[in-house]
């Protein structure tokens, strides 16, 4: 992968080139900073060796993704244990997130009673507050209806559940690119949307960091999976302007990472189950790995901005 | 049951194609009670995120049976909406159709919409 920055800018002797490529695929922990809108990276054992706390910033959240309650073949016979590991994992930490970014596929089948679980099993979290964007996997069968019901009642959802807001000068922007999808093709955003994008940023300052959230990739990872989405280029050039936007996305499973100008493109790990890397299987399907390696390629990312300093840090961490 | 129906172009044409519809419906239930399983078995099995046969050729009047191998949900939805579509089909899940008048029916995988195929139905 020829995506991966390494530039380093803390000098603080670490070999980030190396950490980027070896262990984005493996899942370690990371630590990711943009500043002054290039990316730097620091190992999770690293920050624990060191004893120290994240560093104290204004806004501290965590995404979670494709948690996939339902599913239960062979690549995790259990995926509402791996999700209550992570839950806890949240509650273990010494900064509790304000918030939670949940980036899709809560569920396998979309089922009513896969959510019932969920939500139950989410009960153990101690951090209350959660933004949703749907998977696929969510909207199955009712375009999103039952998703929209229940994971959307703190915020403005437009459309079918899109959204943004502000917290700690930072704007968020929850996409949704999985309906009405067209055959043939990828992920979408669809006129409707893009329009209200367009006009939701209009009058923000340039200097505002933009977090955007959805669950397919808004960038092309690997088109002939589907991983991509068809219009995100549109989206993109609505926040051109903007000093530092993040784009944190879900869907493959597997952490990978680009910048392009002062956007960086960040995917997540799974709760449930991992997915090959681009092109290294016949499908994406779910990948079967040793169940002691399992753990290490689930994960959790969480991300912190300090105010005025356009720095938001990234970090993966999995569930070994 | 769904039945396969192009898509009618001329209403003048709505109250024939609705009458040919409904006798192949009643002709191929007759045949099931029969029994003449002597028809090949019109199947398209749903395998690492593909359809197989990509292209299916049928017989009017006959059933398409998919079924899906995959660990992931897969749909069938006709692209220009010329039959009912699936529900999610889970792992070893199926989805029958009777095919209806002949023509050219394109589907696709609405969850993984790189995933399409073709179903040619012939005068049966
Ligand atoms: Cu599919």
């Amino acid at each position: 992968m020829s995506d991966y920055i390494s530039h380093d800018h803390e000098h603080d002797g670490i070999d980030r080139r190396g950490f980027l490529q070896c262990m984005a695929w493996a899942g370690t922990g990371l630590l990711w900073t943009i500043s002054g809108g290039v990316l730097v990276s620091r190992t999770l054992a690293q920050i624990a060796k060191a004893g120290a706390p994240l560093p104290a910033t204004d806004l501290s959240f965590l995404q979670i993704s494709d948690s996939h309650i339902g599913f239960n073949k062979d690549a995790n016979k259990d995926v509402t244990a791996t999700f209550q590991i992570a839950l806890d994992r949240i509650n273990a930490m010494p900064t509790p997130p304000a918030f939670l970014i949940h980036t899709g596929d809560i569920t396998q089948l979309s089922k009513p009673e896969e959510f019932d679980t969920f939500d139950q099993v989410f009960k153990s979290c101690r951090t209350k507050d959660v933004f949703y964007v749907p998977g696929e996997h969510d909207v199955l069968n009712d375009g999103g209806k039952l998703y929209r019901e229940r994971y959307l009642k703190s915020v403005e959802a437009k459309g079918s559940g899109w959204y943004s807001f502000n917290k700690n000068g930072v704007h968020f922007i929850g996409l949704v690119n999985v309906l009405d999808l067209q055959a043939g093709g990828l992920g979408q955003l669809g006129d409707e949307q893009l329009e209200w994008l367009e006009d939701d940023v209009k009058g923000l300052g340039a200097d505002t960091p933009i977090v955007v959230f959805a669950h397919i990739p808004l960038w092309t990872v690997y088109p002939d999976w589907g991983w991509g989405t068809s219009d995100s280029e549109r989206a993109l050039g609505y926040l051109k302007r903007f000093g530092s936007v993040t784009v944190l996305n879900g869907h493959i499973h597997q952490v990978l990472q680009k910048v392009e100008g002062n956007v960086t493109f960040h995917t997540a790990m799974s709760t449930a189950f991992p997915q090959p890397a681009p092109g290294t299987a016949p499908s994406p399907g779910p990948m079967k790995v040793p169940a002691e390696k399992l753990r290490s390629m689930l994960g959790l990312t969480s991300v912190q901005y300090k105010q005025g300093k356009t720095a938001l840090a990234v970090v993966d961490s999995n569930l070994s | 049951m769904n039945t396969l129906n192009p898509r009618n172009k001329k209403m003048a044409l709505l109250c024939a194609i609705t009458f040919l519809n409904l006798s192949i419906f009643a002709f191929a239930g007759e045949m099931k009670e029969v029994d003449t399983t002597g028809n090949k078995q019109n199947r398209i099995e749903i395998k690492d995120f593909a359809f197989n046969p990509q292209t299916l050729t049928v017989k009017s009047g006959e059933k398409i049976t998919w079924i899906n191998r995959d660990e992931e949900p897969h749909t069938v939805v006709s692209v220009e909406k010329q039959f009912k579509k699936s529900t999610a089909l889970d792992t070893d899940q199926e989805f029958t159709i009777t095919a209806g008048a002949p023509g050219t029916y394109t589907y696709f995988c609405s969850v993984h919409p790189k995933m399409t195929g073709t179903i040619v139905v012939v005068k049966s």
